[in-house]
């Protein structure tokens, strides 16, 4: 057992929910008690999604830890086949599951004789993996099943298509600006004339993922969850695919550089042409997006030499890395991820960048790590945010886990040429946001608190509040709390009242407010 | 006990959205201000606590998961050991003057001894332990704070009628001689006297003073409450206390405090809405004989003050989901104030603690001339959602997985586990518990008219 109070990823049937729920027409079921269903809460309010969850739980009751779910979950998945003829179901395991060691494997062989959808149980073990791993798994087994399984039935389409085209693996919900890194990414190949074949989990139908093969190679953005699928379809159907994160201006150029090498292996043969992208880069690294300029204009030379900590999971964490010290000359004292199953990987692309590097779970531990390093700006996750918050440091948030203000409505991706220019916004708003905060207390400060509480309510020497209704107010939520006391002294006035005692307080509230 | 004759309960799969019971944990440990909650289990329900409980869990709570490895499932490590090793850091960083043990679903299917080991430890470290089973195998949301009171139901210290008389008889004597009064008074008070009323419930401590004002209006003052501010300040139960619960879910500790601490229970109405608050008080009035004085015109006052509000819900219909159990409660108060009730969905109905309230709410729809609400228990969203799909409720009051899908739809949803969180309770928050349900009533803009959905979904769910 362990002591803990938060952590970086969540529980693994987060992430195979996560990848079931992204597909159009799969339904997830997770055999689980009630109140596991948070996750739909999640997507609801976080996404702010506007159809209802493709997951329902087969509720884990007393009766069930009783006498095992017996016909339970078949009854669940052959009811959700009824009601919704999803493609689909994904029975879900949750540690309650697997403590229990019920045969979900059973449950589905049963299940799918009288169901028309397909039923698989997520392949995922719950104490041995996290959200991150379990969603890299469960979509490598999703895109097996239907691959062999055309395979098997010869519907399979392995001509590759005319033009060059690419899948998109590993874009999915309540992924942190997945919604605007797709589009970018789209627009990205589009320029260079390659079309995109498909993108999956996210809005893909399982009905099409029999043409998955007929894409010239296959493009996983990050590291996370996606590299299990695309290993698979090299491994099998010859597939190639680009790892790069294309996420600051030298590895969007690395990752361009990788397109046309790909695209080069058929356009011989298909196009009777060899491409170059080297103008194209050229062309947007000066022009299209402002990091380029930004890193050589004298805004960018004041944060030469100044330190920042970096914390995330290993895809930002390592590019954000990259993009401060390579091409804004910032150094980068700590960086670190929780994606400790890709420790290796990390440890090997922050090498010779950063002071130091931490591979933890732990936020304490890495809270510790900043308060001790002190630097100017912080970039990590709502945690750091938080860290930065008591010690007074500013922080950019650059990977989940996430709050609902980091699901913006505009537009801003974090790859690309354009998410460039937002990660460029990003930092050195962060820096200076520091250093506007630290000017005026260097000036003693033209912060004008005192004078201002004051005056909210200048005549208050004419009514006494009495010690006990003087810690009424207290009692009540801050932001409200000034425009109580304001109202209760006014109602006071109105009626004549010298004293405020707590039924003073009381008697204020319950006059209407006009 | 009388049961009611209601024909209109139903009881459908369980299949509904509800959150962990373990959530209880986000509002007490703020309302004891001496505890410290240890929630066991594994990850998914620290992953449930972090998000649902958002901010707070960044402003050093009084709360942490024991975390089950897979160690501890499969027995190899020794609970009491593993147990012990965490609550001696705990005490060592916080210093609670009680520790409160949740136990989880894990704690549950591994059947891990929690309330034999906690004793032990309880010697071991000098700080007392509760454990409370808040699981969602037999669960859902606000159930959980009932099997935390439940469980500190026995903390509390014995009532002695002697000790408590003779303090009073002193002040008895003072006021005798201060107000010279006559015999029938004197008796009365002495009546009063050798009873205690302590209320069971955890609402913020500004409504339960402003309850505790309510009773001393009517001159019954309550002695305490349950849980107190402090572990250490829990109030007296024994024979001759009178026990009365403020919100609905909380029949477990009604059990408990009559069966085990042999407290008298006032089964009353709850106090939510002016309707509610002045049956409540006129319940607890009428236990210790005493008549009630000026409730009537108080809770006309009190729905004069809200005349702007039932103006925008009156002749409108709600669509109780079910999630908190508060809402045979509230659909009471909405009756009340004009509105339909269509249906009420709820977790779980105890026919005993909720009669007076059931029997109010029958009341409340004789007199307001409306059909009785038909009563679901465990119910089933997806059917629940067909069911709205077809009444098209003015007003839908769902959880959260529920309310952005049923906006996109254009019904118009309030998220019930404000009403949790809310002040809802007492005469005085009447306006604030309308301010709930009006919301999104008046929130309705018309540059959306035209644009009835805003889902492409066009099948059902």
């Amino acid at each position: 057992m362990k002591l803990a109070y938060w952590m970086y990823a969540g529980p693994a049937h987060i992430g195979t929910l996560r990848v079931a729920s992204s597909f159009r027409n799969v339904h997830a079921i997770m055999h689980a008690p009630l109140g596991d269903d948070y996750f739909n809460v999640m997507r609801s309010t976080s996404e702010r999604e506007r159809d209802f969850t493709p997951v329902t739980a087969s509720v884990v009751d007393r009766h069930v830890l009783a006498r095992g779910s017996q016909e339970k979950v078949i009854n669940n998945i052959s009811r959700k086949d009824e009601e919704q003829h999803p493609d689909l179901i994904v029975l879900t395991p949750t540690c309650t599951s697997s403590i229990l060691q019920e045969d979900l494997q059973n449950f589905v062989n049963r299940a799918s004789l009288s169901s028309e959808s397909d039923v698989i149980p997520a392949d995922v073990n719950y104490h041995r993996v996290n959200e991150l791993q379990a969603a890299d798994r469960t979509l490598e087994q999703i895109i097996r099943f239907h691959l062999d399984r055309a395979r098997k039935r010869s519907t399979l389409d392995r001509s590759v298509t005319n033009a060059p085209s690419a899948n998109i693996i590993g874009i999915f919900t309540l992924g942190f600006h997945n919604q605007h890194d797709c589009r970018e990414l789209k627009r990205l190949p589009g320029e260079l004339g390659v079309a995109i074949n498909q993108v999956i989990p996210e809005g893909g139908s399982i009905k099409y993922l029999k043409d998955l093969p007929r894409a010239w190679f296959n493009i996983v953005p990050y590291r996370e969850v996606g590299l299990m699928t695309a290993t698979f379809s090299e491994k099998e159907y010859g597939m190639p695919y680009i790892s790069i994160t294309p996420m600051g201006i030298s590895n969007t150029a690395d990752f361009i550089g990788q397109i046309e090498k790909l695209v080069n292996v058929w356009a011989s043969a298909l196009l009777k042409k060899k491409l170059n992208y080297k103008l194209y880069v050229d062309n947007q690294t000066k022009f299209v997006s402002q990091a380029a300029w930004f890193s050589k204009s004298i805004d960018c030379q004041n944060l030469a030499g100044k330190e920042a900590a970096i914390f995330g999971d290993a895809t930002h964490a390592v590019s954000i890395t990259k993009i401060l010290v390579k091409e804004m000359g910032i150094r980068v004292s700590c960086s670190g991820t929780y994606c400790k199953h890709d420790a290796e990987w990390f440890n090997e692309q922050v090498q010779g960048l950063c002071d130091e590097v931490i591979v933890t779970e732990d936020h304490t531990e890495v809270g510790d790590t900043i308060a001790r390093i002190e630097p100017s700006a912080i970039f990590g996750t709502q945690m750091e945010r938080h860290i930065g918050k008591r010690i007074d440091i500013p922080c950019g948030v650059i990977s989940s886990p996430v709050h609902i203000q980091n699901f913006p409505l505009g537009y801003r991706p974090f790859l690309g040429y354009e998410g460039t220019n937002q990660i460029a916004d990003l930092i050195y708003n962060s820096f200076n946001l520091g250093m506007e905060d630290h000017s005026p207390d260097v000036f003693g400060g033209h912060d004008t608190k005192q004078v201002s509480t004051k005056s909210l309510s200048t005549d208050r020497k004419d009514i006494n509040w009495t010690p006990e209704a003087e810690s009424e107010p207290n009692k009540i939520p801050g932001f409200v709390r000034g425009r109580t006391k304001k109202n209760t002294e006014v109602f006071a006035k109105q009626n004549n009242i010298l004293e405020i005692t707590i039924d003073t307080t009381y008697a204020a509230k319950e006059k209407p407010s006009t | 006990m009388k049961t009611l004759e209601i024909p209109t309960f139903e009881c459908e799969t369980g299949n509904y959205h509800t959150f962990c019971p373990i959530s209880c944990v986000a509002w007490l440990y703020q309302k004891i201000e001496d505890s410290f909650f240890l929630v066991v289990g594994t990850k998914t329900r620290g992953y449930f606590l972090q998000n649902a409980l958002g901010v707070m869990i960044f402003a050093e709570p009084r709360y942490a998961m024991a975390e089950s490895e897979e160690g501890d499932i499969s027995a190899q490590l020794n609970d009491q050991k593993e147990l012990e090793i965490i609550c001696l850091q705990i005490k060592s960083d916080r210093n609670p003057s009680v520790i409160i043990w949740i136990g989880t679903c894990t704690t549950e299917i591994t059947k891990m001894d929690l309330e034999g080991i906690a004793p032990k430890l309880e010697k071991q470290l000098g700080i007392p332990i509760v454990v409370a089973r808040a699981n969602g195998l037999d669960h859902a949301f606000t159930q959980g704070e009932d099997t935390v009171l439940a469980a500190t139901t026995h903390r509390c210290p014995e009532f002695n009628p002697r000790t408590t008389n003779q303090q009073k008889e002193d002040v008895t004597k003072s006021v005798a001689i201060d107000v010279a009064p006559t015999k029938k008074r004197f008796d009365r008070k002495n009546k009063l006297n050798r009873f205690s009323l302590v209320l069971f419930g955890s609402p913020p401590s500004s409504v339960a003073s402003q309850l505790n004002l309510e009773s001393k209006r009517q001159s019954v003052s309550v002695s305490g409450w349950l849980p107190s501010q402090k572990y250490t300040e829990l109030p007296a139960l024994g024979e001759g206390v009178y026990v009365c619960g403020v919100n609905p879910f909380l029949s477990r500790t009604a059990t408990t405090s009559m069966r085990r601490r042999k407290c008298q229970l006032i089964g009353a109405p709850f106090p939510i809405g002016p309707d509610g608050t002045r049956a409540w008080i006129e319940k607890i009035c009428s236990v210790f004989d005493v008549k009630p004085d000026g409730l009537e015109e108080r809770e006309n006052q009190i729905w004069k003050i809200v005349s702007d509000y039932l103006e925008i819900i009156t002749g409108k219909s709600v669509f109780f989901m079910g999630d908190n159990l508060l809402e045979i409660s509230l659909a009471r108060f909405l009756i009340r104030c004009g509105m339909a009730v269509y249906e009420v969905g709820i977790p779980y109905m105890d026919r005993r603690y909720q009669a007076a309230e059931l029997l109010l709410l029958q009341h409340t729809c004789k007199k307001m001339k409306k059909p009785m609400p038909r009563i679901v228990e465990k119910p089933d969203n997806y059917s629940q959602v067909q069911r709205m799909h077809e009444l098209q409720p003015d007003l839908a009051i769902t959880g959260m997985a529920h309310a952005n899908p049923s906006e996109a739809r254009d019904i118009d949803t309030k998220w019930s586990v404000e009403f949790t969180f809310a002040q809802i309770h007492g005469s005085v928050n009447a306006r604030d518990a309308l301010e709930l349900v009006t919301r999104p009533l008046r929130r309705r803009s018309d540059f959306l008219l035209g644009c009835h959905s805003l889902s492409k979904q066009t099948v059902n769910v």
